[in-house]
C-alpha cells in the first residue's frame, strides 16, 4: 500500500469531523434550533442540560480530532514499524483507567450535583398545599380535562359508570364530585395559573398515554389502572402545547391539547362559569 | 485439562444436504446465520426508507407505495397505522435480527472454536438446531407482513395495554401474536447458542490457550452469551404472560375498570409497568449483547490492522467484564418517566453513569491501541475505526439521558434515536461490516473487493453523519419520536425541510449498502483466492486453511505459546508472531 493512498483515509477523517462540526454549528445557530422556550420553574434541567452540552461537545471535539488526528499521523508505510506498547506493566494499567474515571467524574458532577437529584426530589415529593389541581386523562386519541371545583376535591370515578354522555365515569353521588367540572375528550382546552404551582394528576382510560409539554419541560406517563403525579410552576403567559409522548396507537402523532396560561383571577373568573357535573350527569 | 473430541473425520461423508442445509459445522452454521442476517439487514433497511418518505412527504401521495404496499398505502399515501407497524417491524428486525442473531450468531459460531483450537463447538447438533429455530423464528415473523391485520405495530417495545388488546390498534391483532411466538422462538434459539458458546469456551480450549490468551473477541462473545442466557429468560417469561393475556384472558399486564373505544375490556388485576420491567430488564442487557461483540471484534482488528497489541489487554478484557455485569442493574433508566417509583429512578441514575466507566476505559484503550501504529487500512480497518467515531458521540449523549431531569424532557424524543443509533445500532452494524470484511477470506476462501469496501465505507461514514446528527437537535427542540407526521405541532413543523434532507441522506446511504450486498456475493464466488493468512494475523484461525476444513485443523490440534497480540514485537523477524510460534524462535 503506497504512503499516499493511507494519507487519504485521514485527511478524509480530519476533513470530515473538521467541516462537520462547523456546519452543524452554523446550521443550528442560523435556525435557531434549541430547547423551545422555558416556561415553567424548572430551569434546573436546562442547567444541567447545557452544563452536560458543554462538557460532552468538548469531550466529543476531543476525541473525535484526536482519532482523526492519529488516523493521519500512523497510517501505515513497509518501511516503518509500529511502536510496541502492550500495556501491561502498572503505570501502563494506571494510565488505561484514569481517563475513563476522570470522565465520569466530570459526568457524575454535572448530572448528579447541579441540582439534579434534589430537582428530582422536588417533582416527586410532597405538593405545595395551595397548588392548582388539574386531573388529566388520556384516551385514543384526546385528553379529557378535569378541575375539581370549588372545593378543591375530585369527586369518585368509577370506570362501570363511563358512558357516551359521563366519559369520565363520575359518581354523581359523591359530594365532592358534584362541583367538579369536566371537558371531555377533544373538547377543552387546559387553563393554568401564571406563578402558581399546578399539580397534574395524570390517568389513561385504555393504554399508556404520555402528557408532555416541552415548553414547561415537563412529561409523565399516563398509566393505565393507576394515577400518576407531576408539579411545577408556570412562568409564563401564552398559549403552548401538550403532546403525548408515549405510543398509544394510530393517532397518537396527532393526540394534541392546547394549553393556555393565564394569571389566577382570569383562571378563576374562566372556570366559575364552566357548567359544574352536577348539572351535566344524573 | 480440556477435553477435546478426537474425531479426525477422514471418512466422514457430507451429502449437500448435511453440508450447506441440516449442517453440524460451526462454520456451515456461522455463514448461515451470516446470509441470514444480510436477507434481515436489506429487509429493516427497506422498512426504514418508507418511515423516511412518509416523513419527508407526509400527504403527498407517491403512486408507487401503493404499487408495493397495496392497501397499507391506499392513494399511495402511508396509513398512520401502517407507519406504527414500520417502526415496530424495523426495531425488532434490526436489534434482534440482524445485530443479535446476525452478529453474534455469524461470530461466536465462526470464531469461538477456530480461535479456541477447537474442531467444533461442545453441541454441534444444538448448535444447528439454534440456527433452525431462529430460522423457524423468521419465517414466522416474515409471514406476520402478510396477515390481514399487517404485523405487529405496538413499538419494538411492545408496550401493553396497546400490545395486549386486540382492537387497539391493527398492528395488536394476529400480527402482535405472531411477533411474540417469533420472539419466543428467537430466544431459544439464543439460548441454544449463547449454552454452546459459553461451554465450549470454558472447556474445548487447546493445549496452551488459557482464559489469559483468549483474543478479545472471544472473551466479547464469551461475556454477550452470559448476558444473553441471564437476561433472555426473563423477555421468555415476559412474552408468554402477554399471549396468555392475549389468547386466554388472564390478566397479568392489564388493569381492571379500562375502557377502550367506548368498550369495557374484560381484564383486571394487572400492572402495564410490570412488562416495562421485564421487558427491559432483557432490553437494556441486549443493547450490550449488541454492542459487546462489535466492540470485540473492532478491538481485534485495531491491533492486527495498527500491528501493536491491544493496549492493556487485561484492563480492556475486564472492562469488558464489567460492562456485562453493570448491564443487569440500569434497566430501570428507559422507565424514569413511567411511573416507577421516583426513589428507584434514583439509583438507576447512579448505575447507569456508573457504566461509562468501563466503556469509556475501552474506548479509551482502543485509541491507545492505533497511536503509533503503523496503521493499514482494509475496508475492515476503517469500519472499525468508524465504529469509534460513531460510538463516541452515542456514548457522550448516554450521559444526558442518565440523568433523570434532563430525560423528562428528552425521553421519547428524536434526541434517544439520535443517541441509540450512534451507541448501538449503527456502530454495531459497522462492527458487523467490519467483521465481515475481515474475516470474509477466512469464511469463503475468497477476497472481498477493496475498492468497493472503501467505497462503501465513506459512503456509510457520512451517511450515518447526515442522518443522525441533525436528529439530536431534532430532539433538544423537543421532537417527539414514532410520529407518523410532523405538521400538527408548532413545535415540530419546523423541521419539514430537515426532515427531507434526513430523507434524502437515507435513501442514498441505503443504497450505499447495496454496493455491501452486491460485494458480498459477488466475491464468494468470483473473489480472487485468499491466501491462509491474508493480513498477517497472529490469532489460530489464521493459522489453518482458508477456508478451514471440516474438523478445522489437520489430524493435530494448534498448541498456542502465546498473547493473542504479538504485533512488532522489538527484535521479532516479522511485525507479528502468531500464538502457534513456540517462545524459544523468539530469543534465539
Amino acid at each position: 500500500m503506497s504512503e499516499k493512498q493511507s494519507k487519504f483515509h485521514g485527511l478524509l477523517f480530519l476533513f470530515f469531523f473538521i467541516a462537520g462540526i462547523i456546519a452543524s454549528v452554523w446550521v443550528v445557530v442560523r435556525n435557531g434550533w434549541w430547547m423551545p422556550e422555558l416556561a415553567s420553574d424548572r430551569e434546573t434541567i436546562d442547567r444541567i442540560f447545557i452544563t452536560i452540552f458543554i462538557i460532552a461537545g468538548i469531550l466529543f471535539i476531543l476525541s473525535e480530532l484526536t482519532l482523526s488526528y492519529f488516523v493521519l499521523r500512523y497510517s501505515g508505510s513497509p518501511s516503518r514499524k509500529a511502536f510496541y506498547l502492550p500495556g501491561s506493566t502498572k503505570k501502563e494499567i494506571l494510565w488505561s483507567i484514569l481517563p475513563g474515571t476522570l470522565v465520569v467524574i466530570i459526568l457524575e458532577i454535572s448530572a448528579e450535583f447541579l441540582g439534579g437529584a434534589s430537582m428530582w426530589g422536588r417533582i416527586h415529593g410532597e405538593v405545595p398545599k395551595d397548588a392548582f389541581l388539574v386531573e388529566i386523562t388520556g384516551e385514543q386519541f384526546a385528553w379529557s380535562i378535569r378541575y375539581p371545583g370549588s372545593d378543591g376535591k375530585f369527586g369518585r370515578t368509577d370506570p362501570k359508570l363511563i358512558s357516551y354522555e359521563n366519559p369520565l365515569g363520575i359518581d354523581i353521588t359523591d359530594e365532592n364530585a358534584k362541583d367538579d367540572i369536566v371537558f371531555p375528550a377533544g373538547q377543552g382546552i387546559l387553563y393554568l395559573p401564571l406563578n402558581h404551582p399546578v399539580v397534574f394528576l395524570i390517568r389513561s382510560k385504555d393504554v399508556i398515554h404520555s402528557p408532555y409539554l416541552p415548553n414547561f419541560r415537563v412529561k409523565q406517563d399516563a398509566v393505565p389502572g393507576m394515577t400518576t403525579r407531576t408539579w411545577f410552576i408556570p412562568k409564563k403567559e401564552g398559549e403552548f402545547e401538550l403532546a403525548c409522548a408515549e405510543l398509544c396507537g394510530l393517532g397518537h402523532y396527532r393526540m394534541k391539547l392546547p394549553v393556555v396560561v393565564k394569571p389566577m383571577e382570569e383562571v378563576q373568573e374562566w372556570l366559575s362559569e364552566q357548567t359544574p357535573a352536577v348539572d351535566l350527569y344524573y | 485439562m480440556t477435553i477435546h473430541h478426537e474425531q479426525v473425520e477422514v471418512a466422514h461423508k457430507e451429502s449437500f444436504i448435511t453440508k450447506y442445509i441440516f449442517s453440524t459445522d460451526h462454520k456451515t452454521i456461522a455463514r448461515q446465520y451470516l446470509i441470514t442476517g444480510v436477507i434481515w439487514g436489506v429487509i429493516g433497511m427497506i422498512l426504514s426508507w418508507f418511515m423516511r418518505l412518509q416523513l419527508a412527504y407526509p400527504n403527498q401521495p407517491m403512486p408507487f407505495l401503493e404499487k408495493i404496499l397495496g392497501k397499507w398505502a391506499e392513494g399511495g399515501i402511508l396509513k398512520p397505522e401502517f407507519y406504527v407497524a414500520l417502526i415496530t417491524m424495523h426495531g425488532t428486525i434490526m436489534v434482534f435480527f440482524l445485530l443479535t442473531a446476525g452478529l453474534s450468531g455469524t461470530f461466536s459460531n465462526y470464531l469461538i472454536p477456530l480461535q479456541i483450537g477447537a474442531r467444533d463447538m461442545a453441541f454441534p447438533v444444538l448448535n444447528m438446531l439454534s440456527y433452525w429455530v431462529f430460522f423457524a423464528a423468521s419465517v414466522v415473523m416474515l409471514i406476520s407482513f402478510f396477515v390481514q391485520t399487517g404485523p405487529a405495530g405496538a413499538g419494538w417495545t411492545m408496550y401493553p395495554p396497546l400490545s395486549a388488546l386486540k382492537n387497539a390498534i391493527p398492528g395488536a391483532d394476529v400480527g402482535a401474536t405472531l411477533w411474540l411466538v417469533s420472539m419466543a422462538l428467537f430466544i431459544v434459539s439464543s439460548l441454544l447458542g449463547a449454552l454452546n458458546y459459553i461451554t465450549t469456551t470454558l472447556n474445548f480450549r487447546t493445549k496452551g490457550m488459557s482464559m489469559g490468551r483468549l483474543p478479545i473477541t472471544v472473551w466479547g462473545m464469551f461475556v454477550t452469551a452470559i448476558l444473553g442466557l441471564l437476561s433472555f429468560p426473563v423477555l421468555l417469561a415476559g412474552a408468554v404472560m402477554l399471549i396468555f393475556d392475549r389468547e386466554f384472558g388472564t390478566s397479568f399486564f392489564v388493569p381492571s375498570g379500562l375502557v377502550l373505544g367506548g368498550q369495557p375490556v374484560p381484564h383486571e388485576g394487572g400492572n402495564p409497568i410490570l412488562w416495562q420491567h421485564l421487558f427491559w430488564f432483557l432490553g437494556h442487557p441486549e443493547v450490550y449483547i449488541v454492542a459487546i461483540p462489535a466492540f470485540s471484534l473492532v478491538g481485534e482488528i485495531l491491533a492486527t490492522n495498527a500491528r501493536k497489541p491491544l493496549f492493556a489487554y487485561k484492563v480492556s478484557v475486564g472492562a469488558i467484564i464489567g460492562i456485562g455485569a453493570l448491564s443487569m442493574i440500569v434497566w430501570g433508566h428507559h422507565m424514569y418517566v413511567s411511573g416507577m417509583n421516583p426513589i428507584l429512578g434514583e439509583i438507576f441514575v447512579i448505575t447507569t453513569l456508573a457504566i461509562s466507566f468501563p466503556t469509556a476505559i475501552l474506548v479509551f484503550n482502543y485509541i491507545v491501541t492505533i497511536w503509533r501504529g503503523n496503521l493499514r487500512f482494509t475496508p475492515a480497518m476503517l469500519f472499525a475505526l468508524g465504529f469509534l467515531g460513531l460510538f463516541i458521540p452515542g456514548a457522550l449523549t448516554g450521559a444526558f439521558l442518565a440523568t433523570a431531569p434532563v430525560d423528562i424532557q428528552l425521553h421519547d424524543t428524536y434526541f434517544v434515536v439520535a443517541h441509540f443509533h450512534f451507541t448501538m445500532a449503527t456502530s454495531a452494524a459497522f462492527g458487523m461490516f467490519a467483521g465481515v470484511y475481515h474475516w470474509f477470506p477466512k469464511m469463503f476462501g475468497r477476497m472481498m473487493n477493496d475498492k468497493l469496501g472503501k467505497i462503501h465505507f465513506w459512503g456509510s461514514f457520512i451517511g450515518v453523519y447526515l442522518i443522525f446528527f441533525p436528529m439530536f437537535f431534532k430532539g433538544i427542540a423537543g421532537v417527539p419520536r414514532r410520529y407518523y407526521s410532523f405538521t400538527e405541532y408548532d413545535f415540530t413543523s419546523q423541521f419539514v425541510g430537515l426532515n427531507k434532507f434526513i430523507t434524502i441522506a437515507a435513501l442514498i446511504t441505503g443504497a450505499v449498502q447495496l454496493l455491501f450486498v452486491f460485494n458480498f456475493f459477488w466475491s464468494m464466488f468470483k473473489g480472487p483466492k485468499a491466501d491462509k493468512n491474508p493480513w498477517k494475523s497472529t490469532t489460530l484461525e489464521w493459522q489453518t486453511d482458508s477456508p478451514p476444513p471440516h474438523g478445522n485443523w489437520g489430524p493435530e490440534l494448534p498448541v498456542v505459546y502465546r498473547g493473542p497480540y504479538e504485533y512488532s514485537v522489538p527484535g521479532a523477524e516479522d511485525d507479528y508472531i502468531p500464538q502457534t510460534v513456540p517462545v524459544k524462535i523468539e530469543t534465539k
